[in-house]
């Protein structure tokens, strides 16, 4: 295939009247780069400074923030619900991942799908169908349980309207994260180091707990730290789950701080410490893997050992079906059955089936289609547009050609620290004024959705890039084809697989963004994430489910098209977080 | 609050003399042949409502049959999220919204302060509205009303059993069994906090707190949790929802407390930098006929103040209820206090 491309690079006109474009596009893309992440933090900034009074520079806000105890209280839940979070799906994720990788378990395959799955849902709507399974009265789980043990209606088994239910319903929608860098690590610890642990008599336990654990560490903390940062920065689920139960985290409270007459200078003070502390956890990931980072440079020195689990097949697998069960099966049993019955609390025989919330969302209710488009439109706009930066600035970082790239990598990878809610609350006070007049337009949500994609996708792009030799790029310059063309006729099609899996990604991504467009919508600009938003605040449970069918199923034909379609080359939806 | 700004205003520039130019509402009109022509030839009219998603889009099909080839774009959100929309796009200079409506009256008054609202009465409105119901100067006129609501499941709760008072709901059997929307969001319980707290005081939302309540937030939402069985009893929320829910056969029953039960009233207008003016003043016409109106009792629950309504044998005429009234006045600077104390007494 290589050699077919340098044929046809070859008749390209000679290399004197091609000008190297490296240099603009470094300049460009530093500029964009730069104000896509600089210019709302800038505004976040300046605004904590004035006074919602309109009183003119202060430090009422940062006094408001220490002061006031309801946004202490809301900080404080917040943190704790992430930390809980972090522990919670390390815990699930972890031995379920060892168990993927390493063993004999039937079916390994089809429960890594399942747990991509798990990862496409948005956790908002993953948080609505445990307001249908797991409320205290309604929830399906509890008339199960009273049913079968003949209780009283106010006997209970579980209630999700409470801190720990919210901690267990977002854990279930942030495990993937740990599970897809632990599994990924257990595929890449060489098997001849516990080979050597076993020669020199060590049992399969001690080996496990002195080998090849130590090993994954790294990854375990890592993917915690992804975990303790979605959920500290998670707006949908707290929203849904912690309003009801009579408590705000910080997201909410930033919310709630917009509510009419707005009070956007606290709501930008309030904002900065959750980007500090993002900013914290960070370093905290990238000091510890930085120390251990031996693993990855292991490489793959024999296939992976796997352990025969013998007598522990049975309860392996029901600890498996137990997780899937609750990360995906009931979830989506119960969001099916309830776009199909008439209330959550209905059971399910021929007289409660109905297809009224599906007539209702396609042809009564007027903001379906609208939000629709908008969604899939953003969603193909953004996954685009950030494929296309993240390849290029990957390419300028990793090649070098310019000097001063790795500047650029820095500010592709930068916006990880900017939580959802604090980008939207800095991009509604740059963009959301008369000069600039971008609120209202689907083009500050593009901003936005650039803004929170491109670290996911300019990392994957970069680690693509490194597994590509730069001889077959030299091969192109040597006949004579421009730095661009190169890239374009040569390295694209190299990369297709990681381009096209890079582009699912940010797709999905895009697709369950709630906390920075929640503040950036308005009724023009109306996404399916937003309107199931409003949906719940009225408690149209139903029209939800229908929604979240629809939305989920578009989501995964889209994948699964993007991954089929010829000219892109069949790969792999790639699920790294 | 906007009478003493403007004569305040007249006096200091001395034009107090022609006060009648500004406190009078311009000519009723009616839907004449050129308005329809007017409004098709804009081909759709955007609706920002409070108004439960359900009726609101019933009431813009409705328009659509009547009036063939003007779209309806309905924007629903909670009262107070429909403010905070406006509030965010005017201040923005997005004029996106043609007809709005809420139920908190206080919204109009600050509208109409800030000179948002296009003056226009329909016929219908000067004719057959009651005067306390409607702007003197034809900014706005009430469109609907409901009374937010104690209701109870009849299957979950014996009816000697349900409150009959607001202090019953104080009863330590009520405990974990009681939903409630929040003012925060909805313009019928920000009314309904506002004129219960001047009625039995902070001491009663203090301790009502305590009753470990299931926090909503749209008003519309206390009801649906009735009909899901997830709560025996609400606090407050819709009576028009309740009354849709009870038609459909859930097993609900409504409470006229003994205090009194306070009411909403959803004024509607036409703003003045409507995209779609003619589409807007059509619309606002037919908002306020009798067919509409009808429309928004039968299938919505709603109440009318149009004079030729027909409610429902089965519910209870306003007459016959002790109702408590709201003054939007007197509401409006309470706004940051009721906020803070329910933020302080319900977590949220």
């Amino acid at each position: 295939m290589t050699s077919d491309i340098q044929v046809q690079a070859l008749p390209v006109q000679g290399r004197r009247r091609s000008i190297d474009i490296s240099w603009p596009t470094f300049a460009l893309l530093t500029l964009v780069l730069s104000v896509l992440v600089l210019l709302p933090l800038f505004w976040l900034v300046y605004y904590s400074f004035r006074s919602d009074t309109g009183a003119g520079a202060t430090f009422a806000n940062y006094i408001a923030l220490v002061a006031d105890p309801t946004l202490l209280r809301a900080y404080g839940l917040a943190i704790g619900m992430a930390l809980a979070v972090g522990v919670l799906a390390c815990l699930i994720a972890t031995p379920m991942a060892w168990l993927v990788a390493r063993t004999d378990l039937p079916g390994r395959r089809t429960i890594r799908m399942l747990v991509t799955a798990s990862f496409v849902t948005p956790p908002f709507l993953g948080a609505i169908a445990y307001e249908i399974l797991a409320a205290p009265n309604s929830g399906i789980v509890n008339i199960m349980y009273r049913s079968v043990f003949g209780l009283e209606a106010s006997e209970y088994l579980v209630n999700i309207y409470t801190f720990s239910g919210l901690v267990f319903a977002i854990a279930c929608f942030t495990f993937p994260y740990v599970f897809t860098l632990v599994a990924n690590a257990l595929d890449k610890v060489p098997s001849d180091l516990e080979d050597a642990s076993s020669i020199l008599g060590g049992k399969s336990m001690t080996t496990l707990r002195k080998v090849t654990i130590p090993l994954v560490l790294p990854a375990m903390l890592a993917g915690t730290l992804i975990a303790i940062l979605q959920a500290l920065t998670m707006f949908g689920s707290p929203a849904i789950l912690a309003l009801p139960a009579g408590f705000h985290v910080i997201t909410t409270k930033i919310w709630s701080l917009f509510q009419f007459p707005p009070r956007l200078g606290l709501a930008a003070a309030a904002a900065l410490p959750l980007l500090i502390i993002t900013v914290i956890l960070l370093r905290a990931q990238k000091s510890i893997l930085g120390r251990k980072g031996y693993t990855v440079l292991g490489g793959k020195s024999g296939t992976p050992r796997i352990t025969e689990l013998g007598p522990w097949k049975w309860p392996a697998i029901a600890f498996v079906f137990c997780v899937l069960s609750l990360t995906i099966i009931l979830p989506y049993l119960a969001i099916i059955k309830t776009a199909f019955t008439g209330t959550v609390g209905d059971p399910i025989n021929l007289s409660t089936l109905t297809l009224s919330h599906w007539r209702f969302v396609l042809f009564e209710f007027s903001a379906t289609q609208l939000a629709l488009r908008n969604t899939f439109l953003l969603g193909f706009l953004t996954a685009t547009a950030v494929t296309a930066i993240a390849l290029i600035v990957s390419y300028l970082v990793i090649r070098r050609s310019v000097p001063g790239s790795g500047f650029l990598g820095v500010l592709a990878t930068a916006p990880v620290a900017i939580p959802g809610i604090v980008l939207g609350v800095g991009l509604f006070l740059s963009y959301a004024n008369p000069t600039f007049q971008l609120y209202g337009t689907i083009w500050i949500l593009l901003i936005a959705f650039m803004t929170i994609e491109l670290p996911a996708g300019y990392q994957q792009m970069s680690s693509a890039f490194s597994g590509v030799h730069p001889e077959l790029e030299e091969a192109g310059r040597i006949v004579g084809a421009s730095r661009l063309r190169t890239l374009w006729d040569i390295t694209a099609p190299l990369l297709r697989t990681s381009v096209v899996a890079a582009w699912c990604f940010v797709f999905v991504g895009t697709i369950r963004e709630l906390s920075a467009t929640i503040l950036l919508t308005t009724a023009n600009t109306k996404l399916v994430s937003v309107i199931i938003y409003d949906l719940n605040e009225s408690g149209d449970l139903g029209a939800i489910c229908v929604l979240g069918i629809i939305l989920l199923a578009a989501s995964f034909a889209v994948v699964f098209i993007a991954n089929r379609v010829p000219v892109l080359g069949g790969s792999q939806m790639n699920t790294r977080g | 609050m906007w009478k003493k700004a403007l004569s305040a205003a007249l006096l200091a520039t001395g034009l107090a003399a022609s006060p009648a130019a500004w406190a009078e509402a311009p000519a009723p009109y009616q839907i004449t042949p050129e308005l329809v022509a007017a409004a098709k030839a804009e081909g759709k009219v955007v609706f920002y409502t409070a108004t439960d998603v359900a009726v609101a889009e019933k009431l813009a099909e409705h328009f659509k049959s009547k009036y063939p080839g003007i779209a309806v774009q309905v924007e629903r959100a909670g009262s107070e999220r429909v403010f905070q929309r406006i509030g965010q796009e005017y201040s923005t200079g997005i004029y996106n919204a043609d007809v709005i409506e809420t139920s908190d009256a206080v919204h109009f008054e600050y509208f109409k302060r800030q000179g948002w609202l296009e003056p226009m009465v329909p016929q219908e409105v000067a004719d057959k509205w009651p005067a306390d119901e409607r702007d003197p100067d034809g900014n706005f006129a009430a469109y609907r009303a409901h009374l937010s609501v104690i209701a109870y499941r009849t299957d979950l709760m014996k009816d000697a059993d349900a409150p009959k008072t607001w202090e019953d709901l104080l009863d330590p059997r009520f405990k974990d069994k009681m939903v409630k929307a929040h003012p925060g969001y909805s313009g019928t319980v920000m009314t309904s906090t506002f004129v219960l707290s001047q009625l039995l005081g902070w001491d009663y939302f203090e301790k009502l707190g305590k009753q470990n309540i299931m926090q909503v937030q749209s008003s519309t939402e206390p009801p649906k949790k009735l009909a899901q069985g997830e709560r025996a009893l609400e606090v407050d929320g819709n009576e028009y929802n309740v009354f849709r829910l009870i038609d459909e056969g859930k097993p609900i029953k409504i409470v006229y407390p003994d205090e009194g039960t306070p009411l909403a009233v959803g004024n509607a207008a036409v703003l003045k930098q409507a995209p779609n003016p003619n589409a807007a003043k059509l619309f606002y016409a037919f908002l306020f006929s009798l067919d509409a109106q009808q429309l928004n009792s039968d299938f919505g629950g709603l109440r009318s103040f149009h004079p030729d309504v027909k409610e429902k044998a089965d519910r209870t005429p306003l007459s016959k209820i002790k109702i408590l009234h709201s003054d939007p006045e007197k509401l409006e600077p309470e706004i940051p206090t009721i906020k803070a104390n329910y933020e302080k007494y319900f977590g949220t």
